[in-house]
């Protein structure tokens, strides 16, 4: 009785004979995956999303999903080399801004991060946000990046936190992915980088080995780069990937 | 259903419940060696965060005791209007989902909050501090605490307490001499169920307090970040977890009440 109330919950309770594919994404990828899914005619495709880094770990830890979509191409090349995914897919590219509470005259510039007393939000160094992050503080001074690294406040596990301490106006900037402004409708305002700061941002998609549903996963990453899905990734501010 | 038969479901039932109970527990200490799961302790951060941890859940529950012991002792002495609706008010953060706390507290203390605004004027700031893990701790353990705290008092002997102010002593007396100290076990075991879901707290934390190493970042938001680079020393974090929980277990058996020490089988 438990094993087939289990089996019922686990199914995804999914009415009729559609498939459903489960697809594991960056956390900046959410409005654009879902928008996607709403023209994606192959399966229905239902979402986790989180850093993609916790993504990666579920996958080794055995987890199948039918698709993997991260915020890097290092994490889903890493899991092509341990054979757990099917060739990856660049499939988007983004940039990185710094992102300040909606109205707050706090922050203008990069250089204003740096001032004694502000508080900043970053990734996490282990979630691609993170990364990216500290390669833009590597790009400057280190008596600059030192000042900036110091008015961190809070590491967060995937870009959604950043988001949020921003929105929250718990602190007084953090850096986002410019797709992740769009998002937020208003409630933050993003500054541009200057291009000798900019961090190269592109997102790979795998389909991963073993997973139930292969030939619609394959279907979901070939959208990403043409069709539905490169529409809906255009429309949330992505730009193609580079070729 | 035959008797044999349902007595055989009895024993099913149970030996699955204990399996899938403790599986998980047992894999963070089997899936990699004792001896590999110390030598992974090391990492600074990993000290960093059971530091914090135990330094926040310790405020935590001090703060817990100092204000929980007295509010209990009133709510279990005192019959008045309204009583009811204060004991399932204070009880409501031990249902509530973690993440549902976190927003709560953003929407109260943070910086857009209703008092926010009002402690930011005082030069108080809780969101992404050390003071405010401890605020998240204490709203989500204090109800383990004063639930305990509420029945020892309550189930007191009155006429111990009569006695005591019959002889003359005010009832600070009372309260310090005869009521804690004769509810000593089961507050104890208060205070053991409240550090513990103080260790553990992890939604509340990251969404109100954030997670930076060394000042917010606690023993389960080192596991979760850990859980993406490093899985192993992930495993040993949580094991320390689950060995101070099971230490804290272990001593509510030892010295708890005999309800807490046997169940409720009499």
């Amino acid at each position: 009785m438990l094993v087939a109330a289990l089996a019922l919950v686990a199914s995804g309770c999914g009415g009729g004979n559609e498939k459903t594919i489960k697809v594991s994404a960056a956390s900046s990828l959410k409005r654009a995956f879902e928008a996607y899914a709403k023209h994606f005619d192959a399966a229905q495709a239902s979402f986790g999303f989180a850093g993609s880094d916790e993504l990666a770990a579920q996958i080794r830890q055995g987890v199948k999903p039918d698709v993997y979509a991260a915020a890097n191409t290092k994490l889903p090349d890493d899991l092509y080399a341990q054979g757990l995914v099917e060739k990856p897919v660049e499939f988007a590219a983004n940039r990185l801004v710094v992102a300040v509470p909606n109205g707050s005259t706090k922050v203008r510039s990069v250089d204003s991060l740096a001032r004694p007393g502000l508080r900043i939000a970053a990734g996490a160094q282990t979630v691609p946000i993170g990364s990216y992050t500290r390669q833009v503080l590597a790009r400057l001074g280190a008596a600059e990046a030192r000042a900036i690294e110091r008015n961190i406040r809070s590491n967060e596990p995937d870009v959604a936190g950043v988001v949020a301490k921003i929105a929250q106006g718990a602190v007084d900037a953090g850096f986002v992915y410019v797709t992740d402004v769009r998002a937020a409708g208003g409630r933050i305002t993003g500054i541009e980088l200057p291009d000798r700061l900019q961090p190269r941002i592109v997102y790979g998609a795998v389909v991963v080995r073993g997973a139930p549903h292969p030939p619609q996963a394959k279907q979901f990453v070939n959208g990403l780069r043409s069709g539905a899905g490169r529409r809906a990734l255009t429309q949330a501010g992505f730009e193609p990937a580079p070729r | 259903m035959s008797t044999v038969a349902f007595k055989a479901l009895l024993f099913v039932t149970l030996a699955a419940a204990l399996a899938f109970l403790t599986l998980p527990v047992a894999a963070i200490f089997v899936d990699v060696g004792p001896g590999e799961l110390l030598s992974r302790l090391d990492d600074p951060a990993s000290l960093d965060a059971l530091r914090l941890s135990l330094e926040t859940s310790v405020v935590a529950l001090a703060v817990i005791l100092v204000v929980g012991t007295p509010a209990a002792y009133l709510l279990a002495t005192r019959a008045f209007r309204g009583r009811a609706v204060v004991l399932t008010l204070i009880e409501l953060p031990l249902i509530l989902p973690p993440a549902a706390a976190g927003v709560g507290l953003l929407a109260a203390l943070g910086p857009n909050g209703i008092v926010g605004p009002a402690l930011d004027s005082l030069g108080i700031r809780l969101p992404l501090t050390t003071a405010g893990v401890v605020v998240a701790l204490v709203f989500v353990a204090s109800p383990f605490y004063l639930r305990q705290a509420i029945a020892a008092f309550g189930s007191l002997d009155r006429t111990l307490l009569e006695a005591s102010s019959t002889l003359g002593a005010p009832e600070q007396r009372t309260f310090a001499r005869v009521a804690v100290p004769l509810s000593l076990p089961v507050l104890a075991t208060g205070a053991a169920l409240a550090w513990g879901r103080a260790l553990g707290e992890f939604g509340a934390t990251l969404m109100f307090a954030g997670s930076f190493r060394g000042v917010t970042q606690t023993a389960p938001l080192a596991i979760f970040e850990l859980l993406g680079t490093d899985f192993d020393a992930s495993l040993a974090l949580a094991a320390v977890l689950v060995g101070v929980s099971g230490a804290l277990l272990l001593a509510m058996k030892l010295v708890g009440p005999s309800e807490v020490r046997f169940g409720a089988l009499r």
